[in-house]
């Protein structure tokens, strides 16, 4: 076992060093995201040290004013009253002023830390390969960059801020107390004892509850967003009454693990307000004492009391931090996890740049496996010259799939090499890849944007012009012309539905704009109906004129317009030659070719 | 950006008290505890508020006298008001804790099954991150709302009306000057309520929107990288982000703005308080311990006042929240139960299309129907086969028998009964689908095939897979028992599609409406699907879209739809025969076939060449 990457991410077993090791990890994550604003970060405690001591400063004041401006002024001296008054309107200013700059600053500092990071977790999502997408669900990387973020943004904003505002104000006090009256002093000191054990025992039970209150929600929050993105499969299997049965399992889970939560804070808060109490009412009996003994003054007594009354206030909010912590730390161990998983498809360190692209593919002695350890293609060979139009033929698990991904660059093989016009593709900057490259696929995913824009993304400047000519070309013109908005419709909104044939065409048009030299089709045609099929391959024949293409289709159909016809079994090529060729040497290809017009009777 | 997922709603400021009464009947059945909760609230404030009382007396009573005995009643008073503060907040949280949790499970679970209700048209418009995030987030949000904030906005309120009762009573020229220098506080409170809702809004809609952007690029991911658009997405999402950051800054200063005030005000109004205090007690119409009484109490006071602002925030974000939920809750739902549902005893499974409509709701005036007037029946038993090119209506139609969604006009019947006159639940019980996107859940394989099935037994599972030829899941780490879906196994585009057949015809329905079921299928897979599923279709009424004549083989009879009806209703070779249309869809190589000559003007012509060959080669070895 191990918990490198986002392995053993949902484990909850962790040994002592594993923590340990996962608590660096997320430290050195953050470590990193704060270094840049180490700066603004003194400057922002500097703001907390002076608003927190004018605050504390108020009670002080108070006591000045009974106990030495009183009398002054039974003395006819005005001045040490509108001393006092200036200097808590001062204070009162001061204070304000640097609160609002200091929570100012904690946002601006804690947003820009939340950006760095969203872009980070975005970035590196992106570039790591297929395979890490293809075990690494959807659901959780959103999670990592909303749920995830959003604890992290609590800590930062608000959990942070109590705890800085709250130790800074509890150690003022008690400087304050001991200046103004150390007996008290003392006392404070003594009932911070049974406050911190509190507050620890606090601490540990409500780690403990939250972990579950997490896991809780994580299990709720998965069951709600499967049926809503199956409610059509919900629906037609009549399963809502047991899907409402399983969900409420998992509601009340939820809900009593967060009961629980509550409660032990209904716990520690009274608990606290008891610990100051049995405070204030010490200060309060010891100082009243020493008042009649004229050891004390009664303004001073007043501050003590206000003290007394207020130094418990923040470990509350200390308390929440902790909270807060929790599950901030959580949520960096899981977020610092994918950002330590490397890309296995990783950018070259030297690349080298692609002179003008032929389109010539070579496969040297290439083998991959998965990391499990299942091999797919062991130890391949194939040329493929520039210009030629290759269709691969085979079932499913033949390693047809591999082939298209190894080419287009989602996989590296595991032994030997893939180049590109004699380059080795783990050379090739990103950018000449994949202008070179372009692959097809049989899941035409449509982004939330309009028609036009969804083809553009086969070349973001492309002209009005350019995207029209490329959906004529597959015929994909008439429909969005018939769209409410034409190419301006938005995929998304009404009028927008568009049929999965339709995205697949849309998909088509997004390939030829890209006018790669390598075209590469998985499957690219399986919703189309026979028009459409008929058009795109019309389309296709005038593409693939001068350019290299890989076809994979179970449809026959479509590999009628290859000049060369590979049949694939467990890894291996079986047949190789024209589709004349093979259908005369009557092997495998002639007959699936056989069976392929027979159904079309 | 996604216009989907910003609920298409106007951001009108939400009144909070109607916004937040409408949550009403959640929390009637618990509203005993809740005021409970609030007047333990306010016997604890009410006992804080006490005690500047007693230091006052011990001020003005045994410190001046020097009666040591007193002290100690009057610490011990204290001691006791303070204890007795602690078990009133304690009890506070013993109501008002189970009732909250129980209050927002509830919401949860109405929400859920709400949403489980409403039709797939209004699944289509929403997007679900956006109502997880009021499954979630808002529910949260409203449940710390009515255990804490409304109970404290309550207690505080009668908590200032009380204190500022007794600073009036003790000297009512402090007591004044005290509320007049406090009144700025609730104007800028009340403005900061104006301003705040609307950015806190826009933040809640951003943050879901950046949601759905992380969402699409994880989707999407096969389609970024093919195309090397990752940079492209990443400067998207970046605006985004930057959009969302900006409205959290706006959101910081004006929250700091407030937190601002709150501090500078009450602190001048002490100031105030004080030096006139002071002299109050020079001039001997005040004494010192009423002034200490007065001083502690004010900053007692302190907190009620500062509250204020956090909890009209907190009022406002609990309305917006419930404003969102209601948006959900009070959508309609307009494919529900019959009032008097009719049944089917015996189903024969006899399915008939009468000159059906159907159009979406947001549809523009001037666009045609997308269903124009289908008719079309299908007798027990048979199987018929629909095609047309994409855009038609297609899978459309198909969504109409099962009431995924109702049509706007005509009927469509099943044995005679309209289908909206069964109920949904027996409805279904006789129809049953597969899509072409095939959705599993994070449960067993074995859970996912029994989904819809009356009989939970291995030989249906065993024969539904067998049928819809997917023995590879015996080669699963744990066979049948695998979990697959979301959180567990992924499988590929085939795999699942032959799980969702497995799904439909494990039900064992008197209909079954299958879209274009077989797409992801190799030939010979889906050779083998045809025939087992060929015994199946025997004895039960189909009606499967289908793009390949090879789909179409299984059917007795074939509709051709174009343009929103059925064009054309025949076997195969009749349409062949006598309708171009079908022709034009169905047969682009058969046609070849039968004439050669013709083929030259066929795209596909390589073939022609192909055959040709093949066959001078085959006339040779003959020869």
């Amino acid at each position: 076992m191990t918990i490198q990457g986002v392995q053993g991410e949902e484990r909850d077993d962790y040994t002592k060093e594993e923590s340990r090791a996962l608590r660096t990890r997320s430290q050195r994550l953050l470590l990193e995201l704060v270094r840049p604003h180490r700066a603004k970060l003194v400057g922002i405690a500097a703001l907390v040290v002076v608003a927190t001591g004018m605050t504390v400063a108020g009670p002080a004041i108070l006591a000045f004013g009974i106990d030495v401006a009183l009398p002054a002024l039974q003395r006819s001296d005005a001045t040490p009253l509108w001393v006092a008054g200036g200097g808590y309107i001062v204070a009162a200013i001061v204070s304000g002023i640097a609160f609002y700059a200091f929570t100012v600053g904690t946002a601006r500092v804690s947003q820009a830390v939340l950006l760095t990071l969203r872009r980070r977790l975005f970035d590196h999502t992106q570039r790591l390969s297929l395979e890490f997408h293809e075990q690494y669900t959807s659901g959780r990387i959103i999670a990592r960059q909303t749920s995830d973020l959003e604890s992290i943004r609590d800590l930062l904003d608000q959990g942070l801020n109590e705890l800085v505002r709250g130790v800074l104000f509890m150690t003022f006090t008690a400087i304050a107390m001991i200046a103004l009256d150390p007996t008290s002093g003392l006392v404070i000191l003594a009932a911070l004892v049974p406050a911190i054990l509190l507050t620890r025992w606090f601490q540990s039970r409500s780690t403990v509850l939250f972990r579950e209150t997490r896991t809780t929600s994580a299990q709720m929050i998965v069951k709600f967003v499967e049926t809503m993105t199956g409610i059509r499969a919900v629906k037609a299997f009549r399963t809502e009454p047991e899907n409402e049965r399983d969900f409420g399992g998992k509601v009340e889970a939820y809900r009593d693990a967060n009961f629980r939560t509550i409660q032990i804070f209904g716990i520690y808060e009274p608990g606290i307000m008891a610990i100051g109490a049995l405070t204030i009412a010490a200060v309060v009996t010891v100082g009243a004492f020493r008042v009649v003994n004229g050891d004390l003054a009664v303004g001073s007594l007043l501050a003590v009391a206000l003290y007394a009354r207020t130094f418990f206030q923040p470990i509350q909010g200390i308390g929440m931090f902790f909270n807060g912590y929790q599950s901030a730390a959580a949520a960096l161990e899981k977020i610092s996890g994918v950002l330590e998983e490397r890309p296995t498809v990783p950018e070259p360190r030297a690349p080298r740049a692609l002179p003008e692209a032929r389109g010539a593919i070579d496969f040297d002695e290439v083998e991959f496996s998965y990391a499990t350890g299942k091999v797919v293609l062991p130890g391949f060979d194939l040329s493929i010259p520039a210009g030629q139009t290759i269709a691969l033929v085979g079932t499913t698990g033949a390693g047809k799939s591999t082939l298209a991904k190894l080419v287009s660059r989602f996989y590296d093989p595991s032994a030997g090499s893939v180049r590109l016009d004699g380059v080795d593709l783990r050379e090739l900057p990103d950018d000449d890849l994949r202008r070179a490259v372009v692959m097809v696929t049989q899941e035409a995913y449509l982004f939330s944007g309009t028609v036009a824009d969804n083809i553009a993304l086969g070349k973001p400047d492309a002209t009005d012009d350019e995207i029209e000519a490329a959906a004529r070309a597959v015929g994909a013109h008439e429909f969005i012309e018939a769209l409410p908005d034409g190419y301006g419709t938005d995929v998304n909104k009404r009028g927008g539905r568009v049929s999965a044939g339709q995205r697949q065409l849309l998909s088509f048009a997004r390939a030829f704009l890209a006018d790669p030299r390598v075209l590469i089709l998985d499957e690219a045609t399986a919703s189309l109906d026979i028009p459409s099929e008929r058009l795109v391959q019309e389309g296709l024949t005038t593409l693939l004129a001068d350019r290299t293409a890989i076809i994979i289709a179970h449809r026959l159909s479509t590999v009628a317009i290859a000049d060369r016809v590979l049949v694939m079994e467990h890894g291996r090529i079986i047949e190789d030659g024209s589709p004349t060729e093979l259908i005369e040497l009557g092997g495998k290809f002639a007959s699936l070719h056989r069976a392929w017009r027979d159904s079309l009777v | 950006m996604p216009p989907a997922s910003s609920a298409p709603q106007p951001h009108q400021r939400p009144k909070i008290i109607p916004a937040l009464s409408r949550v009403m009947p959640f929390l009637r059945p618990v509203i005993g505890r809740f005021i409970a909760g609030i007047a333990t609230a306010l016997v604890a404030a009410v006992v804080a508020l006490l005690i500047p009382v007693a230091l006052r007396w011990l001020v003005d009573g045994p410190l001046t006298s020097g009666d040591q005995a007193l002290i100690w009643i009057g610490g011990i008073a204290i001691l006791l008001l303070g204890l007795t503060e602690a078990v009133f907040v304690f009890l506070r949280r013993l109501f008002v804790t189970l009732p909250s949790t129980a209050v927002e499970a509830t919401m949860r679970q109405t929400l859920y099954a709400k949403l489980q209700r409403l039709p797939i048209a209004f699944h289509d418009r929403w997007q679900s991150g956006q109502l997880l995030s009021r499954a979630v987030g808002d529910l949260g949000m409203m449940r710390r709302f009515f255990a804490f904030g409304a109970v404290i906005f309550i207690t505080n309120l009668l908590t200032l009306v009380i204190g500022l009762g007794i600073l009036l009573a003790w000297s009512p020229l402090l007591g004044a000057l005290f509320i007049v220098t406090s009144i700025p506080i609730v104007v800028i409170a009340f403005r900061f309520e104006q301003s705040y809702h609307q950015v806190a809004r826009r933040a809640q809609d951003q943050q879901g929107d950046l949601a759905t952007a992380v969402e699409q690029s994880v989707h999407g991911i096969r389609v970024l990288k093919a195309f090397g658009r990752g940079r492209t997405a990443l400067e998207g999402f970046e605006r985004q982000a930057e959009a969302l950051r900006s409205t959290e800054l706006t959101k910081a200063r004006s929250e700091a703005m407030l937190w601002m005030w709150l501090t500078i005000i009450p602190f001048v109004s002490y100031a105030v308080c004080l030096v006139v205090g002071i002299w109050l007690v020079a001039e001997g119409q005040l004494t010192v311990g009423e002034l200490v009484g007065f001083l502690s109490t004010a900053v007692v006071l302190n907190w009620p006042i500062e509250s204020l602002g956090f909890l009209f925030a907190f009022a406002i974000d609990a309305a917006n929240a419930s404003v969102r939920l209601f948006e959900v809750l009070d959508a309609e739902e307009d494919i529900v139960d019959p009032e008097e549902p009719r049944t089917i005893a015996a189903p024969r499974g006899r399915l008939v299309f009468d000159d059906v409509h159907f159009r979406y709701q947001d549809a523009a005036s001037g666009e045609r129907d997308l269903v124009d007037g289908a008719t079309l029946a299908i007798e027990p038993g048979e199987t018929m086969a629909l095609v047309g090119v994409t855009g038609s209506g297609k899978t459309t139609l198909t969504a109409l028998p099962g009431r995924l969604y109702d049509v706007t006009d005509g009927r469509v019947t099943l044995d005679g009964v309209d289908v909206r006159d069964l109920s949904l639940e027996e409805l279904r019980t006789h129809v049953a689908m597969a899509f072409e996107d095939a959705t599993l859940f994070s449960a067993s394989v074995r859970d996912n095939v029994l989904m819809g099935a009356r009989e939970r037994t291995d030989e249906v599972v065993a024969e539904a897979l067998q049928v819809a030829q997917a023995s590879f899941v015996h080669d699963l780490p744990e066979g049948l028992d695998t979990t697959i879906g979301e959180e567990g196994l992924s499988l590929s585009g085939g795999q699942r599609q032959r799980l969702a057949l497995a799904r439909a015809v494990a039900a064992k329905p008197a209909v079954l409406v299958l879209d274009d079921p077989l797409s992801a299928l190799d030939v010979e897979t889906e050779a083998l699907v045809e025939d087992a599923l060929r015994h199946v279709l025997a004895s039960t009424t189909a009606l499967i879209v289908a793009h390949r004549p090879s789909t179409v083989q299984l059917a007795d009879r074939v509709a051709l739809m174009r343009d929103g009806r059925i064009d054309d209703v025949g076997t195969h070779s009749e349409l062949l025969a006598r309708n171009d249309h079908y022709v034009h869809v169905i047969a682009s190589l058969e046609e070849a076939q039968r004439d050669r000559q013709d083929l030259e003007q066929v795209a596909t012509g390589a073939f022609q060449q192909v055959d040709a060959s093949v066959d001078a080669a085959r006339r040779e070895e003959d020869r």
